[in-house]
């Protein structure tokens, strides 16, 4: 098992005027495994995966990935560490005005400058990959069903070969057959490859289904953290009551 | 609530995005100025903002250039009509009428669709996806826009002009009666180069505050379809107070002197 750290989030707070939505968080993912953070709506997850990936700056903390501190790059190096990333937003996030072909390729047209054609073939595999066919590739993006676009969008993050892959809430708004089908490609591009995932999500059964560990946030702190089949014997009253999914107390 | 403390609230409001904006601005610029550029994205703002903005332009002028015609001959020029005539309408349609029609114009045209489509992008994740992308969403999706409406608008502006004294032109000979060849002598005799320049140094400003504002607003713009639609209504209500404003601005830096 390897224990090279990819990530290493020390500290990390994030304040909205006066709203504390980060207070102080610490993380570590392995090289090659997955993370997936768990919490209800609102508890800062979304915010969480934007600070990471450079979206959000941070007031404070550390983020380290593969040993180096992110957050006090300059904005072309950030740009630059892109590269070695996937991500895969929460609504697909595919570009509109594009075809789907064009959608997967974007990554690899802007950054390696290869010619169309080649971006083309790469991208027709990228798509095979996720279980679409060629003739969806001149699609334009607006006329896939919801689950088509989550692949579309998956596909694209993994165009350009990343080494590290960031999904928010990839099932929502899936019914749970084509929930089912992106977790399983999630598990086969990340776990399969050798490749390090972090996820956000609410949906347990995604969360049992990809991660190798578990972390639970609520109100900006990680309260738990722990393999994914310890879960179940948290001893923690706030895990036991997000995986049962109770509307009592204590959240 | 105090009535004071609201003005006061209102105004810092105004302070602070003012500066938002110009801060926006030189950001752009900067941008402007570095590679990467992309040419199939300028190429087609060009017919976007330039070609497709064409008949509308053309309606625009060429009516405002009738009715002017028409207007100075029945309130002021019973007594040399012709060259009365003639003169204001290149010189109203030049220096004033052309651009600042052609820049509401576009304003409206353009300038709502960069608000709401940027705006939809910004909702749906489009431009936080971009940069996970490695590709600046500045240099994407504003650099190409400001490019081809600092190029365009003074071409459309330019075309504004010819219909405009053509309107005029058409009332002259058909309706009012008075004689081509004088007609044609009195414009060509009244046509000044600095008239020309003038409108369309209007114009490069004018397509810069457009997309500026359409950009912005786009940028900042909030949550769901209501979010979109309040930039949208911003970017156009903006942008023509600016083209407004800097109209005058620019005439009395050109003419008074």
């Amino acid at each position: 098992m390897s224990k090279i750290i990819k990530l290493r989030i020390r500290n990390l707070k994030k304040s909205f005027g006066s709203k504390m939505v980060l207070n102080g968080i610490n993380l570590d993912i392995c090289e090659g495994k997955s993370l997936v953070v768990i919490g209800a709506s609102g508890s800062g997850k979304s915010v969480l995966l934007k600070c990471i990936i450079g979206l959000i700056r941070p007031d404070s903390g550390v983020i380290e990935i593969d040993g180096k501190n992110v957050i006090s790059l300059p904005r072309y190096e950030r740009e630059a560490y892109m590269h070695k990333f996937g991500v895969l937003f929460q609504g697909g996030a595919l570009f509109d005005s594009l075809s789907v072909w064009e959608n997967v390729a974007f990554g690899l047209i802007a950054t390696r400058n290869i010619n169309r054609s080649t971006a083309r073939g790469i991208a027709l595999k990228k798509l095979a990959q996720v279980g679409l066919s060629e003739d969806v590739a001149n699609l334009s993006t607006a006329d896939l069903s919801g689950g088509m676009q989550k692949r579309v969008s998956l596909a694209r993050s993994i165009a350009n070969d990343p080494k590290f892959i960031f999904f928010d809430e990839p099932t929502t708004g899936l019914d749970p057959i084509m929930a089912d089908i992106i977790n399983k490609l999630i598990v086969k591009c990340t776990r399969d490859l050798g490749i390090t995932g972090f996820l956000i999500t609410h949906d347990m059964s995604s969360a049992r289904k990809i991660a190798d560990r578990i972390a639970m946030l609520y109100h900006g702190k990680i309260i738990w953290e722990g393999a994914v089949n310890k879960i179940d014997n948290s001893g923690n009253n706030y895990v036991n009551q997000f995986i049962n999914g109770k509307a009592e107390l204590p959240i | 609530m105090n009535p004071l403390a609201a003005i006061g609230r209102n105004f810092i409001t105004f302070l602070a995005s003012t500066g938002r904006i110009v801060l926006f601005a030189l950001s752009i610029i900067c941008h402007c100025l570095q590679p990467p550029l992309y040419l199939r994205l300028i190429l087609r703002q060009f017919i976007e903002i330039g070609y497709h903005s064409l008949p509308m332009v053309g309606m625009t002028t060429l009516c405002s250039g009738m009715v002017v015609a028409l207007q100075s001959y029945t309130g002021f020029a019973r007594f040399f009509a012709e060259e009365t005539v003639a003169t204001v309408v290149v010189i109203s349609m030049l220096r004033e009428l052309s651009p600042v029609l052609t820049g509401l114009m576009v304003a409206g045209r353009v300038g709502a669709s960069m608000a709401a489509e940027i705006g939809a992008m910004q909702v749906t994740e489009q431009i936080d996806a971009l940069t996970t992308l490695s590709t600046n969403p500045y240099k994407y999706l504003i650099v190409p826009r400001i490019i081809a409406s600092i190029i365009s608008l003074p071409f459309l502006v330019l075309i504004g002009d010819i219909i405009g004294v053509y309107g005029g032109f058409m009332i002259g000979i058909y309706k009012l009666n008075f004689n081509a060849a004088s007609y044609i002598f009195f414009i060509v005799h009244h046509l000044e180069k600095i008239d020309v320049i003038a409108g369309m140094a209007k114009a490069i400003v004018f397509g810069f505050l457009i997309t500026l504002m359409g950009c912005y607003q786009g940028f900042n713009s909030r949550r769901g379809a209501r979010g979109v639609g309040l930039a949208t209504t911003n970017a156009v209500v903006v942008a023509s107070i600016m083209i407004l404003l800097t109209n005058y601005i620019i005439t009395e830096i050109f003419f008074i002197n």
